[in-house]
């Protein structure tokens, strides 16, 4: 089975943002990045499968230069190669422009499964895996948690909202986006960051994949967001603030 | 190009609270551009909920009605609704952002050659669509160009649902063309997870365990805390992922909505998918390390500490306050 995975290179957790000279986007320049956590999930998945069913993982990532370093992480824990579409604009593209992006880089590649993460930490948009799946014709599925492989093709478990599941069947090749928690991470081991070196990256830019950046929704504009309750903070020491909160939760809000 | 077409969708046969805050959103929107509101509804039986949509501030009510569409699957709502957006020309389609909405909508709108602006939280002039970015640290503010449906979808809890009027709107019937074979999946009876043993929805005083924890090691000192207080035990996904608590104990989207009087949130950032579970509580504390997390912007008191400096000591403030 021949499994891509697309990745997205996303700044760290808890990273300090602050918005940058244009407006448009944060300042870039002193930020950390890490994988993406549900494209993480994803490529647990993928390597998972091919443990079990034989085959070979690709990643998949669009972006600027750096973007190869998280592609190193994700050879590390085990993918075979990887693809990387160099692309600095691509903070400026729509979801539609990525994913046209994606779809031709893995055309020639005639994959089996292709998996993503649901969403990135960053944009939050969720709808890459779904946009590329109807850009290469196949069938997909969304929130998903557990992948089995049939002989008519696949059947996944899907997140439904509050406690609620469904299980799916649809044939292969298909698009799968991935929820987190399906799997417990692996870590790289030396041998796999050793190993990945010299794994082979193949790179492509935008221009060659001839997809225009043209965007039909626009991010004008970025603010921090307005606090929707004035909060008490309550300062000093541990002692002093866990004393002060325990008078607020008595006396003030009388809950206690 | 005209008008404003608003998806519905149902939950135990009557209309969901978030596609009645959908209605209000597309209203809102139908204000600012001067369009009526048409409400579509997807399914293979759908009389009673176009009644009771039909009492909604709208003008139109179209029931897309089709077998294929008893059960949803992405292809046949695409399908649908793509016909349905060629016949009626909306210039707007506005969603509730939900799951079933989040699997075929950016699907619809590529078809299309448009992009949805998802998981819309406010609509101002222009019109200018507002979205969260970096897991609720930023707000992006959105608009779409070029011609072509503006694709839009929701957030729970954004936009105020209004009351049902009496006012009949219009209804009328969409009758899609859709083969069997052009569904390639095949969905399954939806199941509940494992039984669900906490109920937190019902709970008083609760207190919430996040990422800030670290180790599944740190999760007695939240233990000793909530019992302390009497509180029950929750935590964020992130967690629950990692197997440091039972999903059940799972607080947000994907888990258990509650409404407590207290909910102290010990290391949680506050990302929407978590707070669209606990938002309704009655009185929010955080603990954070990050003065800047989202969580203290619907905190109604805040300690910006280390919470393994912060929560012991509030252990102890809180058993000497119940001697």
């Amino acid at each position: 089975m021949k499994i891509i995975v697309a990745i997205k290179q996303v700044p760290e957790r808890d990273a300090q943002i602050r918005i940058g000279g244009s407006g448009k986007w944060i300042e870039e320049s002193d930020l950390q990045y890490a994988l993406n956590e549900s494209d993480a999930y994803a490529l647990e998945e993928a390597l998972q499968l091919k443990e079990k069913h034989g085959g070979e993982v690709v990643v998949l990532s669009a972006g600027p230069e750096r973007v190869g370093q998280t592609i190193r992480e994700a050879l590390a824990k085990g993918a075979d190669r990887a693809i990387q579409i160099e692309c600095d604009d691509v903070a400026a593209r729509d979801a539609l422009g990525v994913a046209r992006l994606l779809a031709e880089a893995v055309k020639p590649e005639a994959a089996d499964l292709l998996l993503t993460g649901l969403q990135s930490e960053d944009l939050g948009l969720g709808q890459t895996g779904v946009i590329l799946a109807e850009l290469l014709g196949l069938p997909h599925a969304s929130l998903i948690l557990h992948v089995e492989k049939t002989d008519a093709g696949l059947t996944v478990k899907r997140e439904l909202e509050e406690g609620w599941f469904q299980s799916t069947e649809l044939p292969m090749p298909a698009v799968l986006t991935i929820q987190s928690g399906g799997n417990k991470l692996r870590y790289a081991t030396l041998m796999g960051i050793k190993r990945a070196k010299t794994k082979e990256v193949r790179r492509v830019t935008a221009s060659e994949l001839g997809v225009n950046a043209m965007p039909v929704v626009q991010l004008e504009q970025v603010t921090m967001p307005k606090k929707q309750k004035s909060t008490q903070i309550l300062s000093g020491s541990p002692k002093e603030a866990a004393a002060a909160l325990v008078e607020k939760l008595k006396f003030e809000a009388r809950i206690l | 190009m005209s008008g404003i077409l608003v998806i519905v969708e149902q939950r135990a046969g009557r209309i969901a609270r978030i596609s009645l805050e959908a209605i209000a959103a597309a209203q809102r929107l139908g204000k600012q551009v001067d369009f009526p509101v048409t409400a579509a509804i997807v399914g293979s039986e759908t009389e009673s909920l176009a009644k009771e949509a039909a009492a909604q501030p709208v003008s139109k009510v179209v029931r897309v009605e089709h077998p294929l569409l008893a059960r949803y699957t992405s292809d046949g709502f695409t399908l649908a609704l793509q016909q349905l957006i060629q016949s009626e020309s909306p210039a707007y389609v506005v969603f509730p952002h939900t799951y079933q909405v989040r699997d075929y909508a950016p699907a619809l709108a590529a078809r299309l050659g448009r992009v949805l602006i998802s998981d819309v939280v406010a609509i101002e002039g222009g019109p200018v669509f507002t979205r969260q970015l970096m897991q609720g640290r930023l707000n992006g503010n959105y608009r779409s160009t070029g011609g072509g449906p503006c694709f839009v979808s929701v957030q729970a809890g954004a936009f105020r649902a209004e009351a049902a009027g009496t006012a009949a709107a219009a209804l009328s019937t969409f009758t899609p063309t859709i083969d069997a074979a052009q569904i390639r999946t095949k969905p399954g009876e939806p199941f509940r997870g494992s039984s669900q043993t906490v109920d937190l929805g019902s709970a008083q005083l609760i207190v919430s365990v996040g990422r800030g924890i670290k180790e599944a090691e740190n999760i007695p000192m939240i233990q000793e805390l909530a019992t302390a207080l009497g509180a029950e035990l929750a935590a964020s996904r992130p967690i629950c992922d990692n197997g440091w608590l039972p999903m059940e104990r799972q607080v947000g989207s994907s888990g258990q909505t509650v409404s407590p009087k207290l909910y102290l949130a010990v290391g949680i950032s506050g990302a929407i998918q978590h707070l669209v579970g606990m938002k309704g509580s009655q009185c929010v504390v955080a603990i954070n390390k990050d003065a800047d997390a989202p969580i203290f912007e619907i905190a109604d008191y805040g300690i910006v500490g280390d919470l393994f400096d912060v929560v012991p000591a509030l252990t102890e403030a809180v058993k000497a306050a119940k001697q």
